[in-house]
């Protein structure tokens, strides 16, 4: 069989914390046959070389925050053939999009000695609204073992294994028990997006919400059983505040106890 | 084969080990993260000694005994089904192999399990299952070596939870067949025993081995009397009279839309559910290209991808989501598989996160005084069988 030429990859962030692209290092075991599949372009937290694009695939990690990311992505998306956001920033925002609910001036006022040089946009957005993406990768950070699902389908051309549906379900495979059920605590998996294995219940935690919405999110049963058991508006609204805080399902839920805190 | 026979405590922990010593992998109630589950047990150290539970809808709490009962609770997030049907089985491998590729078959590696504390309720769902995956042309072969070689130890409740309802589903509480052995514990003055009634030949020899006398006519009588009291203690009830033709007549029933702004469509539900069976199959390639699997994981007819077909999904709304679930389960299951696919345990009660509850729900969507009659909305086919 004659060999195809390597696809070429590449990674680029945008405003998050590195630790999703960072997942691509963590894959100890696989990396090696991962770079004799792929020919990693651009990718600086691992190498300095940059091989021009156009890419095959591109990576996207971050939120758009600023003037000048705003027109990077567009270079990006030009540049590559396919483009898989990978994480909670590139896919909804990111944490840093709680500023959305608030006026970013106040912010960087108080923040900065010279505020003026901040030259910010007032939301911070996921890249979907701002160029075409062929898939979004959830989660906060994103899990290893997903990242290496999507390239091996991107590289096989095949649809990747990674279910919509509740955490719930990945909890139940697991013989995990329900740690709503059994000891009232709050817990989003009923409305968040499966995919890191239900790591916070195995670990009698509620769930976060890391993986943002599910398919069919019913925020609004979620959000009045929790007011049911005792839970006050101020929680209920920081609990749809997380990472996911500007995914629209999460942002309307909580703005909806965002207006009934104004008007107590 | 109506012989009684008493075992004591150290009897019971004889019968583990013995069946340990036999190869059987005894599985049993022990308690983790705040429930009582079913995991491997290795001797009556591990039985949930002094434990109940107290359930109602979506609420499950521990509670302390004031004696040292094994078996005072009733059943809880776990059911056999995950031995039987594990949630998560790779089926094959294969490997590239030049410009082919070599199927590699799974070996049937199955443990032979030993089920200790199997409740009536649960005894039939697992017959329901044999029907699902052994009465068929294509039977699973996988189920059925499992199923072929367990044992099962059936304890006789001496309590029942708020979200039971077995007496309805004519399930329970007495579990009448379907056992190697089934046990009445006894706490009384005269001490803590067990009333142990032979189910099977292979019962029979494995009494054998262990310390017992034969019982007396009183200690049984009291062994009934125990289940006897659990079924009338059962609170909750599901009348079934009609159930299925009422279910199909209430199809565009208001309460469905009702239920539809509650439900989470999480699948909690279908996965504790002991006789919910529906399964998804992933193909996985690795990195390299070289190497693929395909593996089997519980499903739920609550998520998209489960009824979704060429063009999109079959059943896109919550709402017929939940109405496929519920009159398959009390309805269509009759039509395809001759029994009702309900038994009562109360499960779907207990772990749904915000309590929905079918007994209650059941009786406003077959109350015709509130009946929806409007013709049927289209695009979305009510009631298809999986």
């Amino acid at each position: 069989m004659a060999k195809k030429s390597k696809p070429k990859v590449a990674v680029w962030k945008f405003a998050s914390c590195d630790g999703c692209q960072l997942s691509l290092l963590d894959c100890e075991d696989e990396l090696l046959a991962v770079t004799e599949r792929i020919e990693v372009a651009n990718f600086p937290e691992a190498s300095r070389a940059v091989i021009k694009g156009p890419y095959d695939l591109s990576l996207v990690e971050g939120s758009i925050t600023t003037p000048h990311d705003a027109e990077r992505i567009q270079k990006v998306r030009r540049s590559s053939k396919f483009l898989i956001t990978i994480g909670a920033c590139a896919t909804a925002g990111g944490i840093q999009a709680l500023r959305n609910f608030k006026d970013v001036n106040e912010f960087t006022s108080i923040v900065y000695a010279k505020p003026e040089y901040i030259d910010t946009l007032k939301k911070s957005t996921p890249i979907s609204e701002h160029v075409k993406v062929d898939f979004e990768l959830r989660g906060c950070p994103i899990d290893k073992a997903q990242l290496i699902e999507v390239i091996s389908a991107f590289l096989k051309g095949r649809k990747p294994n990674t279910p919509a549906h509740s955490t719930c379900i990945e909890c139940k495979r697991r013989g995990t028990v329900c740690v709503m059920v059994s000891q009232g605590k709050m817990c989003m998996g009923p409305v968040t997006h499966a995919g890191c294995g239900a790591l916070c219940p195995s670990y009698n935690r509620g769930c976060y919400g890391c993986f943002g919405p599910k398919e069919t999110p019913n925020t609004g049963s979620l959000s009045a059983w929790l007011k049911n058991q005792g839970a006050a508006d101020d929680e209920i609204l920081r609990t749809y505040r997380g990472f996911n805080a500007y995914a629209e399902p999460f942002r309307k839920e909580s703005e909806l106890y965002e207006k009934e805190n104004e008007n107590d | 084969m109506a012989e009684e026979i008493i075992i004591d405590r150290e009897g019971l922990d004889q019968l583990i080990h013995v069946l340990r010593e036999m190869g059987f992998q005894v599985a049993g109630p022990t308690v983790r993260d705040e429930a009582i589950v079913y995991e491997s047990i290795r001797s009556i150290n591990d039985l949930p000694e002094g434990w109940t539970d107290e359930q109602k809808g979506g609420y499950y709490r521990l509670k302390k005994r004031s004696d040292k009962a094994l078996f005072g609770y009733v059943v809880g997030p776990h059911s056999w089904k995950k031995f039987l049907h594990p949630p998560e089985r790779r089926l094959w491998q294969a490997k590239q192999d030049g410009n082919d590729f070599e199927i590699i078959p799974e070996e049937l590696a199955t443990p032979k399990f030993a089920f200790l504390g199997v409740r009536s309720c649960e005894l039939h769902a697992i017959a329901i299952q044999d029907k699902v995956f052994l009465d068929d042309t294509y039977v699973n072969t996988d189920y059925k070596i499992r199923r072929e070689n367990a044992f099962f130890i059936a304890v006789q409740c001496g309590q029942s939870a708020g979200t039971c309802f077995c007496v309805s589903m004519k399930t329970g509480p007495k579990a009448e067949s379907g056992f190697d052995l089934a046990m009445t514990e006894i706490l009384n003055d005269d001490g803590h025993y067990f009333v142990v009634e032979v189910g099977s030949e292979q019962g029979r020899k494995l009494m054998e081995k262990i310390p017992h006398r034969q019982a007396h006519s009183k200690e049984v009588e009291q062994a009934n009397h125990i289940v006897n009291e659990t079924g009338i203690q059962m609170e909750r009830v599901l009348d079934t009279t009609d159930l299925k033709e009422l279910l199909y007549k209430n199809l565009e029933h208001p309460q469905w839309d009702d239920i539809a702004n509650r439900c989470l469509s999480c699948a909690n539900c279908t996965m504790v559910c002991p006789t919910c069976f529906c399964s998804t199959v992933e193909d996985v390639t690795d990195i390299t290209g070289e190497h693929a699997e395909r593996w089997q994981k519980w499903d739920s007819c609550f998520t998209m991808d489960f009824s979704h077909l060429h063009g999109g999904e079959v059943r896109s709304s919550t709402k017929s989501k939940y109405r496929q679930w519920l009159t398959h389960k009390l309805a269509s299951w009759q039509d395809q598989f001759g029994s009702s696919g309900c038994v009562g345990c109360g499960r779907c009660i207990t772990w749904c996160p915000v309590a929905i509850d079918l007994t209650e729900e059941i009786p406003k969507i077959c109350d015709s005084t509130t009946q929806n009659t409007s013709t049927p909305v289209k695009n979305e086919a009510p009631n298809e069988i999986p």
